[in-house]
């Protein structure tokens, strides 16, 4: 089976390092989703797959062998910086880049054709690109990457901006596609729409991997973390110490929250905590139905999200001096 | 969880490289945009229609001025009077007079004749005796060849009388012309020549600077839309460079063919040149070659140029040093050659590369370059081609991704 292998890559602009030894490979007809705060280095990375950058080290290799022109033009990219055409019709615009891509006139027309229905867009094919709503011309970019019929796809940011049918009609494609057996990567700072959608999962922070494969796997590292909710049937002091203390001090365990759930019967403590020993988790159980009665008692299972945070927070803040938009990303990425 | 694990990818598409397009053919594709879209510009339509007007409307105002300059006499000659009309002839040749004479009835039939304004004069009466009937008054030089004819016939008639052999005496004569030496041969303005000399320079001028633009704005165009990753994701940069090269030039070229041969024709159907004089054809396949070379010394140049900057307001800027060195040239070009072609400012300028496609033409036109001073500019242009591509190519390659301020030429140099 053929194989998208970045290995790896490292590029430095001046002194700034955006990517330090990334590797990671996406097998065909898989989706796997990218994400990393802005300037984590997606882009370069995608960038560098297209060759349209240079690395500094390392190379991208398909099927084994490293990509070159001809392979390179099999691929479809959705670079971040949309941009086609302003004033060139969009039927016009997407048969030439159809040729450039090598296909015949014939070929290249029929193509266009078909992407542009399939993406909605059949009705705008005479009209300029720079005359279509955002939405609109995002579908064109989607059907430029599209329509020279790629064995791999490479897509930045494909769902930013988009309204929700828009959203459901490219995941729909990406699917499609992946199960033609076209190997896509993308990037997304929405990362509920990745879990949804991804077969693998890379974060990337500060140029570096920091963690890579499926979102299941990816559960499993770091200590197991569960939950128990007690009913409370006396009102609980103020002090939010005494809720977890009780299963701190058991061996193997280390407490990572608490809160009040109320509801109409009462109040209830719900807890988490991780454990580092396996087993230990069976002694919370028991001291919980020593004091109460256990409503729930279960694995967490973190979303991506909460995934995402700890990969990104474990090795502390130190952003890097170039990073001047985090705000911007720690807001995008939270949303 | 909602990734579908047990999917089952199906059999890869393998990469292939049959249907990817060779070199050429990327090359052909941009260059085939940039024709279309440029061919059905309204900028290049006006242009161009402005450029063919203005060489026919030249030719033909130039026709005019021709004419009415020292107009040609048409005299009528009465049967009485007819051993007049070969020294009548012969006396205008001699003085550059034009004057046509043909033969009427009668006194009454030519003065008809001169209010109908078919005739300009009617001579009458006989050699020695002669009388010239006009409308309002005589012709200068009408006057003159008349007088003398009349005076001659006069002496004819006494040398006859004095027995003397009138032929022989004014052999004798016309051989009594004082020999003339000129130290300093004064140079034949040729207003023809003049003419296509300036036509020449202002048309490669104009031509120069328009595709110089339309290529600057191209580059820059496709960098301001970020289209030019995409185009890159496919095609290389020297690929994308040079297919706008070829494009742009081929649409000037058209231009150029365009303007010089409707101007070349029309010079021909109104007989504005002489063709023993000026080779016209010669000189618009000259116009040709130069605009050639112009544009591909310049067009590189400012390609990497424009790569430089992310927006059209900075492109005029950035492409001045080129606009401000084909001015030189062309000034010199327009305003001193056409005096002076062999005056050493010209004939240096117009050996040198980016200043001989502006200039030489003009000396061509005129007729004042020697074979070897056009080998020499033809060879200093085309050796500086090669050069300007490589650095063009190494800027372009490197700034063209690039976006925000403008890039220093020294940082689009160095970085790989």
């Amino acid at each position: 089976m053929a194989v998208l292998e970045l290995d790896d890559l490292s590029k430095s602009y001046g002194a700034v390092r955006a990517l330090r030894s990334t590797s990671f490979q996406v097998r065909a007809g898989e989706i796997f989703g990218f994400v990393g705060s802005n300037g984590a280095g997606k882009t370069t990375t995608m960038r560098i797959t297209l060759g349209v950058l240079t690395p500094d080290t390392g190379e991208v290799r398909w099927a084994g062998r490293p990509i070159d022109h001809a392979t390179r033009s099999r691929i479809g990219y959705m670079p971040e910086e949309r941009g086609l055409y302003p004033k060139m019709k969009v039927g016009e615009q997407l048969t030439y880049l159809a040729r450039l891509h090598g296909l015949g006139a014939a070929q290249a027309r029929s193509s266009m054709e078909r992407w542009t229905e399939t993406l909605g867009v059949d009705g705008r094919r005479d009209d300029e690109v720079q005359k279509l709503s955002l939405g609109n011309q995002q579908r064109v970019q989607l059907a430029a990457a599209l329509v020279h019929e790629p064995d791999i796809l490479v897509l930045d940011e494909p769902f930013s901006g988009l309204d929700p049918v828009a959203v459901d009609v490219m995941s729909g494609v990406l699917r499609d596609r992946a199960r033609a057996g076209v190997p896509v990567i993308f990037s997304s700072h929405q990362l509920e729409l990745v879990e949804a959608i991804s077969d693998r999962v890379g974060i990337i922070k500060d140029g570096s991997m920091v963690a890579v494969g499926g979102i299941d796997e990816l559960r499993q590292v770091g200590a197991p973390r569960w939950a128990v909710t007690t009913a409370v049937t006396t009102p609980v002091t103020t002090a939010g110490d005494d809720d977890t203390a009780w299963v701190s001090d058991l061996p193997g365990v280390r407490a990572v929250g608490s809160e009040q759930v109320r509801r109409a019967g009462g109040a209830a403590t719900r807890v988490e905590f991780e454990t580092t020993h396996e087993g230990s988790e069976q002694a919370v159980l028991a001291r919980a139905t020593s004091r109460g009665r256990v409503e729930h008692f279960g694995r967490v299972t973190p979303t991506l999200t909460e995934l995402y945070r700890d990969v990104v927070s474990a090795e502390g803040s130190d952003d890097s001096p170039d990073d001047t938009d985090g705000d911007e990303a720690t807001t995008e990425v939270t949303s | 969880m909602s990734t579908a694990g047990g999917r089952t990818p199906t059999p890869t598409n393998t990469p292939t490289t049959d249907r990817t397009g060779t070199a050429g053919s990327a090359i052909r594709l941009v260059a085939g945009r940039e024709i279309r879209t440029r061919v059905t510009s309204k900028a290049f339509i006006i242009t161009t229609v402005l450029l063919v007007l203005a060489v026919v409307a030249g030719g033909f105002v130039l026709n005019l001025v021709q004419s009415s300059g020292p107009e040609g006499q048409r005299v009528g000659v009465v049967p009485s009077a007819a051993a007049v009309e070969a020294p009548l002839e012969a006396g205008a040749a001699e003085t550059g007079t034009d004057i046509t004479v043909t033969e009427v009835a009668d006194e009454a039939a030519g003065e008809q004749a001169i209010r109908d304004g078919d005739l300009d004069a009617v001579v009458t009466g006989s050699a020695g005796d002669l009388g010239i009937v006009v409308e309002s008054d005589v012709d200068g030089a009408l006057w003159a060849v008349l007088s003398s004819v009349n005076q001659q016939a006069a002496l004819d008639d006494a040398i006859r009388e004095l027995g003397g052999d009138p032929a022989s005496v004014a052999a004798d004569v016309s051989a009594a012309e004082p020999t003339v030496t000129t130290l300093e041969p004064e140079e034949e303005f040729d207003p023809a020549r003049y003419v296509t000399g300036l036509a020449t320079g202002i048309l490669i001028f104009i031509t120069l600077m328009t595709t110089g633009q339309l290529l600057a704005q191209g580059v820059v165009e496709e960098k301001q839309s970020r289209v030019v990753e995409l185009l890159l994701a496919t095609i290389r940069p020297w690929q994308l460079l040079t297919g706008k090269v070829v494009g742009i030039g081929a649409i000037g070229l058209m231009q150029v063919a365009l303007v010089a041969g409707s101007g070349a024709a029309t010079a021909t159907a109104l007989g504005l040149v002489d063709p023993g004089e000026l080779d016209l054809g010669a000189t618009a396949a000259w116009v040709v070659v130069w605009y050639v070379l112009g544009f591909l010394t310049y067009a590189f140049a400012i390609a990497g140029a424009a790569s430089l900057v992310s927006r059209q307001e900075d492109v005029g800027a950035v492409i001045a040093p080129f606009t401000a060195l084909m001015m030189i040239p062309y000034i010199i070009g327009v305003s001193l050659a056409p005096w002076q072609p062999d005056s050493p400012l010209v004939a240096w300028l117009s050996y040198l590369p980016f200043c001989g496609p502006l200039i030489m033409p003009v000396r061509i036109a005129l007729d004042a370059a020697a074979p070897w001073e056009i080998g020499i500019s033809l060879a200093l242009s085309i050796a500086v081609v090669p050069v300007l591509v490589w650095f063009a190519s190494r800027i372009y390659s490197n700034a063209v991704l690039r976006m925000g301020a403008r890039i220093k030429v020294k940082d689009a140099l160095r970085s790989a």
